[in-house]
């Protein structure tokens, strides 16, 4: 019963749907935010975007050697790729090649390969190797360069970029935090309010531009958002997961900001700043680690927003996608227990339907013919 | 009318283009005809000519036995050659029991019954001469239609619905017909609305079939009691249970019929079929059949004389373009394999697809990566993904909990599966091994019963035994002492 190779029962005839085109169109939504990131970042950025994937796609090679898989049709299917590229746009742009080989070696080995590769993960594999590394690596981690971007006189050449990537760099030289740490952290000294503190780096559209210090994957907004929409379009994602997890935070966001704004940003800065768009239209979207049904989707992605927004403002960490998506990914097996779609011909508590006697006459048709 | 959406569905590609704009066509008598006596759901019918016997057309070959059943008849005049096991159109290959006629080429009619006014005979009439004419669902279903006919008795029924759906790729048998044919189909709606006691029949038909919408309309113009809806084309519409959910917004309650809730829904060509059977007394001789497929040269529709072997209309669709891959009897969707061409048309041939391999779209299944596809895919709210995962696992409890006997094999989920599972092979094989293991457990149950019984019977006996002995005993104890007594 293991493999059917010629079914006898139908359908005998298929979609043009398959894994493989699911994953290259999802790689394709993400290239526009990856280009953006090699300009803003200029070498480094590339190489270790480069060497991210490339160590997957060894690690993935071996794994599936080790479990006398077919290597072939797995390497190709993007998946591992798909992995170790969302990996390298959550990375500071900058980090050495060390940090994309460790990260890109437990994504897939730990986060994919050991649960029993492609499908079997429960936890999404790029968020459980970032922040292993983000609790490993704290300094390589939240070492943010301000964008320097290709053609622009103090960007890095060829060469220097890969002395960048090979042996580090003068971190303070060009280092800054991010906007929302550095927001966590000038309030967290609480003698500064909101909008002294935003003055100084806040800029609404740099931070939806993509002008701002981060990872690859937050600095541009407008692109991330339009390679999700491409997604949705190309129906390989619904609109459950972004509206419900972005909504969430924007929700929370609102009242809070509301209530207090001194202490809390707004909802804008909110949704453009960080990984929340990235998160919420290419990380807890992914099919492996979010739940089956709609509505279980709503619910898993309003958890992911939520705890973004908690962690973020309460949390020990400046930034809490990782976070959030990894613990609400521990609940989706329980989200698809108890979520499910009525039955045909079943109340939804599974007993047979009841119809009321008037209600058993022939439909209105409404004209007569 | 307002119309209701009934929940996932499929759009496959249809393919109806290269037949469904043909006239159908009538496909000589073939000089051997292989009936089988089993066409349809129920208890087989019971052969009633010996060999070397000449019948004629429309004579009685078998007669229906039980309740649900139907009898077969001879589909052209000859003489019957053999009674014998022959395969069956099924992608077992067992062997069904058959009728075989040499045909004559006279084709001479055995005599009929009509009737002038077939709103003078009652429910009863007309129920009995459709259960005797071998009328079966020709949707594909093959359930015996006089059964259905008669429920009017047990249940009040309101709507009669005349699936026009054909919601399966490449088939356009049922397309042709109502362009063709639609005041015979009319008039067979009349009847069976009479035969029901019923007033109101919405033919529903997809809104890619323009020509047979307007046909039927036509035809049905006089009559109020017939209705023409069109239906958003999406697949399986066609299935009974979506079929009704999308005319009236009611599902067929969970265990339930949809008579218990007031609808009967017959096949359009069914509705033809029983005009044939009570207007001229034709019994189910013959049925529209759609030859497709990538691989057919001439693809189209034919009028064939059941028992006529796929591989004959084949061979008069002037055979391959290049060898099929596959050959199935019904649409891709739901449709069995052929084991081989040497298989007849029955009653239940909506079509015969030839399909090449790339129309397959064979691709090595690979692992679920659980997207969901399956389960937005569903018509009928189930999980296919888990159903899979327990049956793979030999969990099949666990895979009813999931829905598994709620689920229609309609093959949604399997055409949309990212990773090409194939799902309801897994459905199926998991709903073989639960009613094998019924029937085990029912045996199981009668040899338990029957060791009862037997352990009841053997300690009766030994008790009687050891009754007898105490009273033999008692008995010579007495007549020791009745001696003993006399002596001193």
């Amino acid at each position: 019963m293991k493999n059917i190779k010629t079914p006898l029962s139908g359908p005998h005839t298929h979609s043009t749907n398959s894994v493989t085109k699911i994953m290259w169109l999802v790689l394709l939504a993400l290239l526009p935010a990856t280009l953006f990131g090699f300009y803003l970042f200029g070498w480094p950025a590339f190489n270790l975007w480069l060497i991210t994937i490339a160590t997957a796609i060894i690690a993935e090679a071996i794994c599936l050697w080790a479990m006398s898989k077919p290597i072939t049709p797995f390497i190709t299917d993007g998946s591992a790729i798909l992995s170790a590229w969302l990996l390298a746009m959550t990375l500071p742009p900058w980090a050495p090649w060390w940090i994309g080989v460790m990260g890109a070696l437990i994504a897939i080995v730990i986060g994919k390969q050991i649960f029993g590769g492609i499908g079997q993960n429960i936890f999404n594999p790029a968020m459980l190797s970032r922040v292993a590394l983000l609790i490993a690596f704290p300094v390589q981690m939240t070492s943010w360069v301000k964008p320097i971007p290709f053609f622009s006189r103090s960007a890095p050449d060829f060469i220097h970029g890969l002395s960048i990537t090979l042996h580090g760099y003068s971190i303070d030289a060009v280092s800054g935090a991010t906007s929302l740490g550095y927001v966590k952290t000038e309030l967290s000294l609480g003698t500064k309010t909101l909008t002294d503190i935003l003055s100084k780096t806040y800029n609404n559209d740099a931070l939806t531009l993509g002008f701002v210090n981060g990872s690859m994957g937050e600095t541009s907004a407008v692109l991330i958002l339009l390679g999700g929409i491409f997604l949705i379009y190309k129906r390989i994602i619904s609109w459950h997961i972004p509206v419900a997890m972005i909504g969430s935070v924007a929700i929370l966001a609102f009242i809070t900001n509301i209530i207090s704004p001194e202490r809390y940003p707004s909802m804008i800065f909110h949704i453009t700043s960080g990984g929340l768009i990235l998160g919420a239209f290419f990380i807890a979207t992914d099919m492996v680690t979010s739940p089956n049904t709609k509505t279980g989707k709503l619910i898993f992605a309003a958890g992911c927003g939520g705890l973004v927004f908690v962690i973020r403002t309460w949390g020990g960490f400046p930034e809490g996608v990782a976070f959030a998506v990894m613990l609400m990914n521990s609940l989706v097996p329980l989200i698809n227990h108890y979520i499910r779609p009525r039955v045909y011909g079943h109340t939804y508590s599974g007993n047979s339907l009841q119809y009321d006697a008037s209600k058993l006459k022939a439909p209105d048709t409404g004209t007569d013919a | 009318m307002k119309l209701f959406r009934f929940r996932g569905g499929v759009h496959p590609v249809a393919h109806k283009q290269s037949t469904g704009c043909k006239a159908i066509n009538t496909m000589p008598v073939p000089k051997h005809l292989y009936v089988p006596v089993q066409q349809h759901i129920g208890a087989p019918a019971e052969p009633m000519v010996n060999i070397g016997q000449s019948v004629l057309r429309g004579e009685l070959l078998a007669y229906s036995q039980g309740a649900l059943s139907a009898p077969v008849h001879a589909p052209s005049s000859g003489t019957v050659i053999d009674i014998s096991e022959h395969t069956a159109p099924h992608p077992s290959g067992l062997p069904v029991r058959t009728i075989i006629i040499e045909t004559d080429g006279e084709d001479k009619w055995c005599s009929t019954q009509t009737a002038q006014n077939p709103f003078t005979l009652d429910s009863d009439e007309i129920s009995a001469r459709v259960g005797a004419a071998g009328i079966v669902g020709l949707g594909g279903a093959t359930f015996p239609s006089a059964v259905k006919l008669n429920m009017g008795k047990q249940y009040p029924i309101h709507t009669l619905v005349i699936n026009g759906g054909e919601c399966e790729p490449y088939l356009t048998c049922d397309d042709r017909l109502m362009q063709e044919q639609a005041s015979a189909i009319v008039d067979g709606i009349r009847i069976m609305l009479h035969a029901l006691h019923t007033q109101k029949a919405l033919v529903a038909i997809e809104d890619n079939k323009p020509e047979a919408i307007e046909a039927m309309k036509i035809a049905s113009n006089l009559f109020d009691s017939v209705e023409v809806i069109t239906v958003p084309s999406r697949y399986p519409m066609g299935s009974e249970k979506q079929m009704i959910q999308t005319l009236t917004g009611m599902e067929i309650p969970a265990g339930k019929r949809s008579a218990d809730i007031g609808i009967i829904v017959h096949n359009v060509g069914t509705a033809y079929a029983v005009h044939q059977a009570i207007r001229h007394g034709f019994p189910l001789l013959s049925r529209i059949v759609t030859i497709g497929g990538g691989a057919v040269k001439n693809p189209q529709n034919l009028e064939v004389r059941l028992g006529t072997l796929v591989s004959e209309v084949f061979a008069y669709c002037d055979g391959f373009v290049e060898t099929p891959k596959r050959i199935l009897m019904g649409g891709p969707m739901m449709g069995q394999v052929l084991p081989s061409q040497d298989v007849p048309i029955v009653k239940g041939s909506s079509g015969v697809i030839a399909l090449t391999s790339r129309e397959i779209a064979i691709s090595e299944n690979r692992p679920c990566i659980s997207c969901g596809s399956c389960v937005e895919a569903c018509p009928c709210g189930l999980l296919p993904l888990a159903m899979a995962a327990r049956a793979r696992k030999g969990e099949f409890d666990a895979a009813v909990d999931f829905g598994l006997m709620d689920c229609i094999s309609c093959g949604s989920c399997s055409y949309v599966c990212p990773s090409h599972i194939p799902l309801v092979q897994y459905f199926n094989y998991a709903k073989g091994e639960l009613a094998a293991r019924r029937r085990d457990q029912i045996k199981n149950e009668a040899t338990r019963k029957l060791a009862e019984q037997r352990n009841i019977r053997m300690q009766r006996i030994e008790q009687e035994k050891a009754e007898m002995a105490a009273k033999r005993r008692a008995m010579q104890e007495a007549k020791e002492k009745a001696k003993q007594e006399a002596a001193s």
